[in-house]
Order: C-alpha cells, then structure tokens, then sequence
C-alpha cells in the first residue's frame, strides 16, 4: 500500500513536485530573509561596537553630557591605573583606551606651503601595545588600499577617499591642528603611511587613526582619554552581561556628585541603539510573520487545489472499499512527506544562499554615499541557529494544515457525490 | 428473509434536500434481489437507478426505511464497517470507467486486493486472471490513457471481480460503448454471472443491455412500477 502511494506521489507531479517546488522556495525565502536581517543586525551591533562603542563604554560623567563634541578637557584621567582595575574585575572583557578628536588636515607642498587643508575625524587607538587588539579591531591590516599599517611613532592611516581628495602621497607629511585638553592650539606633524577603506561611509569621508601615545602627547592629555571601552573576549555581544557589569561598575566608580568620575554605558544606551534594536526586533517579527502568512495561504491553497484535483480518486477509493479514515491518514503522510521533503530542500538552499551572503555579501557602497549610520557597507547575512527552523517549521506545518483543512472538505461531502465529480 | 435473498429494500425512502427544500428521488421502493440474479433497474433518466444503486453500495445512506446488504443494514453500519463491505464484497463498474489515471492497467486492478492485504503472490494470481477474463492480458502495464473506451470498460470490469466480490454493481456501463464492444462487454460479464455465480445489478436505460437482463425492475419517478423476469 505505501509503494502503491508513493509510486502515486512519484508520478503525478502536481501532487509531488510541485508542492515541494512551492514549499522549497516559501522556506528558501523565509529563511534567507531572517538570516540577512539577522546579519544586518548583527553587522551594525558589530561595527558600531568596533568603531564607536565597545560592548561596554567608559566615559567621564561631564564628557558623556557632551560627547558628541568630543570634549577632550573633560577626558578621563589616569587611564591606565583604571584599566589595570577594570582587567583584574571584569577579566572576560578586553579594556582599551581611545582618543577621539577634530581637528584640521594640512597638506603642505615642497616648500612647506599649504597645498590643502580639510576638516578631519581622528581616532587614536592603542597601535603598538604588545597585547593590543585594536590593529585586528579596526580591521586595519584589510583595509588598507595603498601603503602600510602604522609600525612607529607618528605614522597615521588616512581613508582612501579623504587622500584622494586631498592629493597626499604616501611617505609625505601631514599636519594635524587641532586644540589640546587645556584649550590651546595643538600642532603636530604626521607622517601618511598608508590609506584605507573603513567600510562605512561616515569615517571614508575624512578620518586618521594614529597611534594614543601619540594623541595623548600632541592633545597634552598624558596618560588620559576620551574613553574606556570594553570588548568581550568572545567577540560577541551579551545585553545581559554588559548590563551586569555596568551596574558593578558604576555602584562602585561613579559618583553622581563628581563630574569627573567615570560612568559606565552599555552598547544599548549609546547611539539609541538600543531602541534601534528593539524597533528592528519588532520589524524582523512583523515581517517574518506577514512572510509566514503569505507562505501558509500559498500552501494553504495549494493543499486544497491538490484536494479538489482529487475529488474523483478519492470517490473511486471510497467506492472500492477503502474507509474515509485510512483515506485521510494517507493524505496527511503524503503531505508530511512532501512539506518534509520541502522544508529540507528549501532550508538548504536558504542556509546555502545565506552562507553565501555571509561570506561574501553585496557590497552598496554607492547607496550609501550620504548615510551616517555607521554600517558596514557591505550587506551579509548571518546564519543562526533559529535559521535552521523559522523557513523549516513553518513549511512543514502549513503543509499539513492545508492538507488536513482540505481533507475535511472533502469529507464534508457525501461519499457518493464526490466520484460524480469524477464524472463531469 | 431466505439464505438466497442476497439484497433486501424494505420502504426505502431517499430525500435531496436543496437549501430548504428537499426532492424524493426515491419513494418506498421494496424490493429483494437473490444471489446469482443477472438484474437492471430499468427506467428514464432521473427516475432513481443511481441512488437506489449506491444505497444499495452502501455509498449513500437511505432518508427512511432499509437496505440490508447481506444480512448488514446500511442504516446500521459505520462508515468504516461500510467501507468494509465495499471492500470485501461489492465490486463497482461506472459510465465513465473511473481508473486512476497514473496507475498501470495492473496497478488499477491490483488496487482492491491491496486494501484486502492480500500477499503479492495471491494479488499476482488474482490480477492476471481477471485481465485472462476480460481479454486484456496484454495491456497490463498500459496507462488508462493509452487504452480505448472498451479496453478501460473492460479493466474496470477487472478491477471489480478481482476480489471475486458477491455483487457487482454497474452503473450505465455501456453509456460510453459502441455496439460492438457493448456487447463483447456484457457477454463477459454474463460469463463470470453464469461461472462464478457473482450477483449483478445494472442501473441503465440502455436496450442493449436491458436484453441481457433476465429480470427487469422498472423505476418510475423513484418507485417501483414493474418487475419482470424472463427465463
Ligand atoms: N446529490 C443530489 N442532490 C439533489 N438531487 C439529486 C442528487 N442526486 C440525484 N438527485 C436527483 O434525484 C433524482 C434521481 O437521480 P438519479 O441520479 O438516481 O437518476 P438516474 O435514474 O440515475 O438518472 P440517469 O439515467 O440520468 O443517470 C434526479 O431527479 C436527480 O436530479
Ligand atoms: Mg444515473
């Protein structure tokens, strides 16, 4: 009897092949789509941790009011002692200091002429220190275009699109004013060792990242910075963890009456990246589930299209002997093998066209051109373990309901109306 | 009722309800049919053959009155204990042959002895000599749409005695035949009547047909207006 239905399966296409055509593209896509949400948000958690807020962030109180000034009078001090502190409590966590500054670029000619000048973004980074991470971090070693990455003293990276702008030749000279913790005019001469491609729009526009030291002597802020942040080892974010440590942190550094102690956020207090989660969280639901529906409807319908196609095999099945019940159980099977079968396929190719995008993805640099949201520039999809179900699940379950929703339609009818059908 | 009396309607009535109105199609008919009987409901078209054939099947269920099919009330049987009955002793013949179109000539008629859970060998036995009976052994791994309106009429005939069933019902199976093969297919079947003493009812308006019958029961307007045998 299982032969007798699977050879039924086999041959009759519109009962085999293409229901699992339908189910393997509805899973494919659903599956695609929440793997590339799920990478874009990854991909922005990611790089806005790199760049700008660490998993975890250490700030002045005073700085933090202003900080989109970068405000580097306010900068924290003794930097070094509070991360020596902060590695001895917090060990699962990598703790760095940064430099965050404006300032001017200044090219000079031959003769010491002013050949352009452009406004700057600049991020000092600990380059050299022996277990920094900040070089692998930023990305540095990939991203440069022409050049080298930093090996001594003085030598900063420029993005690739700002050095065009600005005719700089590699090797050359560069000056840096900008204005030093103590409100003074701050001068100090660069040498562009090489340039890069950030891989997000706002910091190709115009940034250098040069060595701390560096920053810490030209913006007179010895053994200070604009801020502390905080990296899980494991490279990946823990909301409940850093929400954990902060309140450690700040219950026994901060001080609210002192405008100098530091205060501790989380990626999500900064950026309103954690409402941004939140709404995104939202959104991918919403779709995901418009998605579902739509998928369960196509194979809802298509469920009751094979039914009524079936009208008259099922009245001859009835009539030779066969009872409504073991007629319905075969169809349940059929449609279990076949949303089974379907699922598979359409998870596989899913995962395999996510694994794709997250390997190699779509790169929108030119759509991005006038976007500020530090994002990669590079679209991918990240494959996690929910996208092995949300197509799978789904697929599976619409099938069956389609199946057993139409089944009961047929049943509804009298047995012997249904082989009439057979006979119009 | 006597061992013989193989089918007994006592004050069958059967109501279609359309919305809130209902039809009689079928208006205390009594009748008993005994085991070996070569019979037709005979009359025009809308007169009841078919209902009174499928309650008879146990495919329909009766408005009032009975069917006992071989000491089985219809109205008592559930529709698995009906399905049953269908499956061990009734074989059905259709107008329009009713194969499943993506199964083999072989696989339509092994069909039946599969619900019966018969063994391959007996199903293989089974199947080739009911396609000997009817004359199309050849055809056996043919589609239905490779076959001519005979050949299909004559596989359904094999799809029925298969399972060597006690009645056989044929509902106008002549309807889509040609002289020719009408009569090479009612000379089969009044062979496997006469050999194997299978109980057949015909519903049909057909001539042909009716001058194979040796007992004519004459539908009118869903009653019974005449029984005429002939021997
Ligand atoms: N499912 C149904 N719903 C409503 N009325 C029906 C239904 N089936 C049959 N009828 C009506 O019952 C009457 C008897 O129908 P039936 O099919 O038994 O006639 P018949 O003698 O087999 O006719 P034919 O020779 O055309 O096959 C007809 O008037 C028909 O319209
Ligand atoms: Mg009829």
């Amino acid at each position: 009897m299982i032969k007798f239905l699977i050879k039924g399966l086999l041959r009759d296409h519109h009962r085999s092949l293409f229901p699992i055509l339908i189910v393997s593209f509805g899973v494919l896509l659903t599956t695609v789509l929440y793997s590339f949400i799920n990478g874009e948000l990854n991909d922005l958690i990611d790089s806005n941790a790199r760049f700008d807020t660490g998993h975890l962030k250490i700030m002045t109180r005073a700085y933090n009011t202003m900080a989109s000034q970068m405000p580097n009078d306010l900068a924290l001090t003794e930097v070094e002692k509070l991360i020596l502190s902060l590695n001895i409590r917090y060990p699962d966590y990598d703790w760095t200091a940064r430099i965050k500054f404006v300032g001017l670029l200044d090219v000079p000619d031959e003769n010491g002429e002013t050949k352009a000048q452009n406004p700057i973004f600049g991020l000092a980074v600990n380059l050299f220190g022996k277990n920094s991470k900040e070089g692998e971090r930023l990305n540095l070693a990939k991203s440069i275009v022409r050049g080298h990455v930093p090996e001594k003293p003085r030598e900063i990276l420029i993005s690739e699109e700002f050095a065009k702008r600005m005719n700089t030749v590699i090797g050359h000279p560069i000056t840096l004013l900008s204005t030093s913790s103590g409100g003074a005019i701050a001068v100090q001469n660069f040498i562009v060792c090489g340039t890069v491609k950030f891989g997000a729009a706002v910091m190709d526009r115009g940034a250098m990242i040069a060595d701390l030291s560096d920053l810490q002597y030209t913006l007179e802020m010895p053994n200070g910075a604009s801020e502390i942040l905080g990296f899980n080892k494991k490279n990946y974010y823990d909301p409940d963890e850093t929400k954990i440590i902060k309140t450690n942190f700040n219950s026994l550094f901060s001080n609210a009456g002192n405008q100098y102690s530091p205060l501790m956020l989380t990626l999500e207090d900064q950026n309103e990246l954690g409402e941004y989660l939140q709404y995104i969280t939202v959104l991918t639901l919403v779709i995901i589930g418009i998605f579902l529906a739509a998928m369960s409807v196509v194979l809802l319908n298509t469920g009751l299209m094979s039914g009524i196609r079936r009208y008259g095999e099922i009245g001859v099945r009835l009539a030779l002997g066969q009872s409504k019940d073991q007629i319905y159980k075969s169809l349940l099977y059929e449609s279990a093998l076949i949303g089974f079968i379907g699922s598979v396929t359409g998870t596989a190719l899913g995962l395999a066209v996510s694994l794709y995008l997250q390997e190699f993805g779509i790169d929108i640099t030119e759509t991005l051109r006038n976007t500020s949201i530090m994002m990669s520039n590079i679209i991918k999809a990240r494959i996690s373990i929910a996208s092995f179900y949300i197509g799978f699940i789904p697929g599976l379950l619409a099938t069956l309901i389609g199946t057993a929703l139409s089944g009961i339609q047929i049943f509804k009818r009298q047995t012997a109306s249904l082989f009439k059908e057979f006979e119009t | 009722m006597t061992d013989s009396q193989i089918i007994k309607v006592n004050n069958l009535i059967k109501d279609y309800t359309m919305g809130k109105q209902f039809f009689r199609a079928l208006n205390d008919i009594n009748l008993s049919v005994k085991t070996g009987e070569f019979c037709g409901l005979v009359g025009p078209s809308g007169s009841g053959k078919t209902t009174l054939l499928n309650i008879i099947g146990a495919l329909d269920n009766p408005t009032g009155g009975d069917a006992i099919i071989m000491d089985k009330s219809v109205n008592a049987l559930k529709s698995k204990e009906a399905a049953k009955l269908r499956n061990e002793s009734i074989g059905f013949i259709f107008q329009t042959y009713n194969l499943l179109p993506i199964y083999t000539v072989y696989e339509n008629v092994e069909f039946p002895l599969l619900l019966l859970k018969k063994n391959k060998r007996d199903r293989e036995e089974a199947v080739m000599r009911a396609l000997e009976w009817v004359g199309i052994s050849d055809k056996a791994n043919s589609k239905p749409n490779q076959l001519s309106g005979g050949e299909s009429q004559r596989v359904a005939v094999a799809r029925a005695m298969v399972k060597l069933p006690k009645i056989v019902l044929a509902d106008e199976p002549t309807a889509n035949l040609d002289a020719a093969n009408s009569h090479n297919i009612l000379k089969t079947l009044q062979k496997l009547n006469s050999e194997l003493k299978t109980t057949f009812i015909f519903a049909t308006h057909d001539e042909k047909v009716i001058g194979y019958l040796r007992r004519k029961i004459i539908l009118g307007d869903g009653k019974v207006i005449d029984d005429i045998n002939i021997n």
